[in-house]
């Protein structure tokens, strides 16, 4: 009997997903209504339950995909994958304001340059105070403290060893996480709540899951306006890092 | 028809990414330059030129807001599939420089958003209902 439920489940994968992430988000919601009375919103507990899983998937397994890693989950992985990530993330600019963009426009992109350049200093500087100090090493861990995806393009264009370019990954995988879990619980203080900010948000933290994961969970209605510029981010990364960044770093540290 | 909707969204999506990827090549770099963006600037600018002359029919637009909706559980599927284990196993150097830059970039966020803002958090025309979510539990913090 178990075989056949397994049978079963591994063949609809898509729909599986679409069960456990309702029943995810139910409990979540659940747990936010009644036990912090509506001040956590349900889609920061259901991200955080997300990510628990995902952790627990890649302890089990050793695999890198979270709770995907898992055979009878496989179809989480998806539902949360990079297509349909981003064709809902496109939907969501249907409910946007195109004069709202524009009007935030330089802003975004100012923050676009420094959030990268930003993140790069916070990597190589930490990295420096952790021993390392030739440039390609210092470059690799900077790139990778702008996205997960910036640091090994630009680790393996540069000719870093796989130890750092690991590194550079958990470092843009903490970051993400970080922005996934934290926004919601920040957004008060740093007056994310209007859509200027949130594409200032996007540029400066530039991790696209991140950004998408933490504004879902603070306000809806900004998502489109953190994602808009936040997608630009890793393209500028992948530009930067290898190129004018890594060049000053060689000049400055040889 | 619900269809015309969502054919709408893939087709900007995919102009989007290969624009993206085309940016991408000619710039010698190994990444999608801002693809998604381009669909969104893309799809906003669109839907508002055929809403405008009443081109696109209530079902078309449910076509679009049905994928808008369902934004926040691929958000959510998309947390379950994050390498957390190997984000912790990256060492105390990630851990830190993770959490560092992520305080230091939220420490800019008030100082670049600042220029003559806060007058357009009451303007936001959104259609509450198609974004999913109730918008009595929107924010988090009352």
């Amino acid at each position: 009997m178990f075989e056949t439920l397994s049978n079963v489940f591994i063949e609809n994968q898509l729909i599986v997903s679409f069960a456990i992430v309702g029943i995810t988000m139910y409990i979540a919601y659940v747990i936010s209504n009644k036990l912090t009375k509506g001040r956590i919103h349900g889609s920061a507990i259901a991200i955080i339950i997300g990510l628990l899983l995902a952790y627990i998937g890649g302890v089990t397994t050793g695999g890198e995909k979270g709770l995907s890693d898992i055979s009878i989950f496989a179809g989480i992985g998806l539902m949360g994958g990079g297509m349909l990530r981003d064709f809902a993330i496109v939907a969501t600019a249907f409910g946007a304001n195109f004069d709202e963009i524009k009007k935030a426009g330089l802003n975004g992109i100012a923050s676009l340059f420094i959030g990268v350049i930003l993140s790069f200093i916070v990597g190589v500087a930490i990295a420096f105070a952790f021993g390392y100090s030739d440039a390609v090493s210092l470059t690799t861990i900077g790139a990778g403290t702008a996205t997960y995806i910036v640091g090994p393009v630009t680790g393996a264009a540069i000719g870093a060893s796989s130890e750092v370019i690991t590194i550079s990954i958990a470092a843009g995988l903490v970051k993400s996480i970080l922005t996934m879990i934290g926004t919601p619980f920040i957004a008060k203080y740093i007056g994310l709540n209007n859509p200027r900010t949130a594409m200032v948000y996007g540029g400066l933290m530039g991790t696209t899951s991140g950004v998408a994961g933490g504004l879902a969970a603070t306000d809806p209605k900004l998502v489109p306006y953190g994602a808009v510029t936040a997608t630009f981010y890793t393209g500028l990364g992948c530009l930067m890092a290898p190129s004018i960044l890594f060049l000053i770093t060689r000049a400055l540290f040889g | 028809m619900v269809i015309f909707g969502v054919a709408l969204l893939s087709i900007c999506m995919l102009t989007g990414i290969f624009l993206g990827e085309m940016m991408g090549l000619s710039l010698g770099i190994e990444a999608n330059v801002g693809g998604v963006g381009i669909a969104m600037l893309m799809l906003v600018l669109i839907v508002d030129y055929l809403k405008k002359r009443d081109k696109l029919s209530k079902a078309a637009q449910d076509g679009v807001g049905f994928w808008s909706a369902m934004y926040i559980p691929i958000v959510i599927a998309m947390s379950a599939n994050q390498n957390v284990a190997g984000a912790l196993d990256g060492g105390p150097l990630a851990i830190i420089t993770g959490i560092a830059v992520v305080l230091i970039s939220w420490m800019f966020v008030p100082i670049l958003s600042k220029s003559k803002s806060q007058t357009s958090s009451e303007n936001i025309t959104v259609d509450n209902d198609i974004i999913g979510g109730k918008t009595t539990n929107v924010r988090n913090i009352k």
